[in-house]
């Protein structure tokens, strides 16, 4: 039986985000950098207008009125959060200031509870800089091993390889859900079942899932899972870390400090239960408030059809993309988000970059925190499309005439 | 458009394709590397002094457009010439890219290397076209590396 695919109107979508009718040196601007961040619809600003002007205090310490609102919005959104993952708790999912402090909490954390000299972790080819250095440092400092995952030619992970790899020394992997500099979705469902096997956890970066699929922790069985806010509607400054509280129960404190404690005399601190244990200092609350709002959004649509659009989209550019000479795309797996890293034959990126920006198409160029993708394709640098559900078959079709410019300047 | 021709003049386009002193010099007396590690453009210089004079220089890597292009503009323009000088076109050419000289007022050394007075526009692009010119400055100082963070 077919299904019938609801009809998502982007049109009416795009009123919501108030910068998309901007103008970037005369031209509309084209917004192709959603994989860096992406923009803040309308409700979402509104939300963090009226926190601003009706509701700012600092949370979980005041008896009064306005701390006492400011506290239960900020715990209000956490509770968003955890039904937008599907998390089991709450307290499973931890504010922080993005996906990178998220990752260097479990990193830092669970290596001083948990990873001892001799000891393995495994990451992959494709992880963004976020996902590799924190795991490199903590691999140094106990004096553990750091072990990759290969991928192929298409961007793709070689799950023979990564059987093989694990071991009874292996004590944690760290795996990207989709690549952000190839688009690459992995199938971490299964290689979770599979680290299982072995008893290992595993944390997965999901920055650049969340905006694109629906996440589920539980069915995911993921041990940890971060992202951050600004990549999905929210404002910067929020990330969020979700941990399985037996984990998160048996990991010391990232950070310490106020806000984190149960009782403190000079002799000892006991700390508090999580979440408060991993939230040393005021919290991000605004942020936090503002991406409560922005899954608000998310469950105004239907994100569903969004999914299916967004799909429709990655196809029409990859397809236009492929038919211009000269243009080679990096990163062919089978399973893609809507992310599209390419190179031109004697062209380097930046100036690709430059010259769409004077059309005013906004795209990333660079190695995208990825400099070991980079080498492994052999390329300095690629330039990267990244589309949200707001983009247009007519914005992908004046990218293709902006490159076609740009070819046309260098021939 | 027109700021994008002022950026990618024909000059910059075929010092881009065909870079001039795009070489290693064998027993080089200075070399120095450059990073760009925003973008990833990396350089090698390559330097044969005779006393005070520039007599040989030449360099490697890859980068963008503008960055080629000026690496290869630089060789060229300090090539036979003295440190001193070489410097002192570095002072011109940094004011020059970071706004702080009008070339077409003040007197100045620069001659072909004004095509660059276009990144002006481009303040995301000024590091890419400096960044030979703080690589030929780190040789000179008998440093080994210069970045443009
Ligand atoms: C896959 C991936 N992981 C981690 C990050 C880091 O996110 P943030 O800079 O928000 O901490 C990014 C963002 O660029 C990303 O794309």
């Amino acid at each position: 039986m077919k299904q019938a695919v609801s009809f998502f109107d982007v049109w009416k979508i795009r009123q919501d985000f108030p910068i998309l009718s901007e103008n970037v040196g005369g031209k509309p601007l084209v917004y192709f950098d959603n994989a860096a961040s992406s923009q803040v619809p309308k409700v979402v600003i509104e939300r963090i207008s009226k926190y601003l002007s009706q509701e700012h205090a600092n949370i979980h310490r005041g008896v009064h009125y306005l701390s006492q609102k400011a506290t239960n919005s900020y715990e209000a959104a956490r509770e968003r959060v955890k039904r937008f993952i599907n998390a089991r708790d709450p307290s499973e999912c931890i504010f922080v200031r993005g996906c990178t402090e998220a990752i260097n909490l479990v990193a830092y954390s669970f290596g001083k509870a948990f990873i001892q000299e001799g000891d393995e972790i495994l990451i992959t080819q494709m992880e963004h800089h976020a996902n590799l250095v924190p795991w490199q440092v903590v691999a140094e400092e106990r004096k553990a091993k750091l072990k990759i995952i290969p991928m192929n030619e298409n961007g793709e992970l070689i799950l023979e390889e990564y059987e093989s790899l694990l071991s009874e020394r292996t004590k944690i992997i760290a795996i990207t859900h989709v690549s952000n500099a190839l688009g690459t979705i992995n199938p971490i469902k299964e290689m979770i079942k599979i680290a299982h096997k072995f008893n290992i956890p595993v944390c997965v970066d999901g920055a650049q899932a969340v905006p694109h699929l629906k996440v589920d922790v539980q069915d995911l069985d993921a041990d940890f899972y971060a992202f951050s806010g600004h990549k999905v509607f929210a404002p910067t400054g929020i990330g969020v870390l979700y941990g399985k509280k037996e984990w998160l129960e048996k990991m010391p404190p990232y950070q310490t400090g106020g806000g984190m404690i149960r009782r403190v005399t000079f002799e000892k601190t006991k700390y508090a239960a999580i979440p408060e244990k991993f939230e040393a200092g005021t919290p991000p609350i605004m942020p936090a408030i503002g991406l409560g709002a922005a899954i608000d959004y998310l469950d105004s649509i239907d994100f569903n059809a969004a999914c299916e659009y967004e799909k429709e989209l990655l196809e029409y550019a990859t397809k236009s993309l492929c038919e211009i000479e000269g243009v080679r795309i990096i990163g062919n797996a089978r399973e893609k988000a809507s992310v599209i890293s390419f190179v031109i034959d004697g062209i380097h990126p930046h100036d690709i970059g430059t010259i769409l920006d004077k059309y005013g198409i906004a795209i990333r160029a660079g190695h995208h925190c990825a400099q070991p993708v980079m080498d492994f394709y052999n390329v300095p640098a690629t330039a990267r499309v990244s589309l949200a559900f707001y983009n247009t078959k007519e914005e992908i079709d004046k990218l293709v005439e902006a490159v076609k410019k740009t070819i046309e300047i260098f021939s | 458009m027109s700021e994008l021709n002022e950026l990618y003049q024909q000059v910059i386009l075929d010092h881009n394709k065909n870079p001039r002193n795009f070489r290693e010099i064998e027993n080089a007396d200075r070399t120095a590397e450059g990073n760009n590690p925003l973008c990833g453009d990396q350089l090698k210089l390559y330097l044969r002094l005779n006393g005070e004079i520039i007599e040989d220089i030449s360099f490697i890597g890859s980068g963008c457009a503008i960055s080629k292009a000026s690496a290869s503009m630089m060789t060229q323009a300090v090539k036979g010439k003295s440190i001193k000088e070489a410097e002192k076109l570095f002072e011109e050419f940094h004011k020059m890219v970071t706004g702080k000289m009008d070339v077409e007022v003040e007197e100045n050394h620069l001659g072909k290397l004004k095509v660059f007075a276009g990144v002006l526009e481009f303040p995301a692009r000024v590091k890419c076209a400096s960044l030979s010119w703080h690589t030929l400055r780190a040789a000179l100082n008998n440093e080994k590396t210069a970045s443009t963070e």
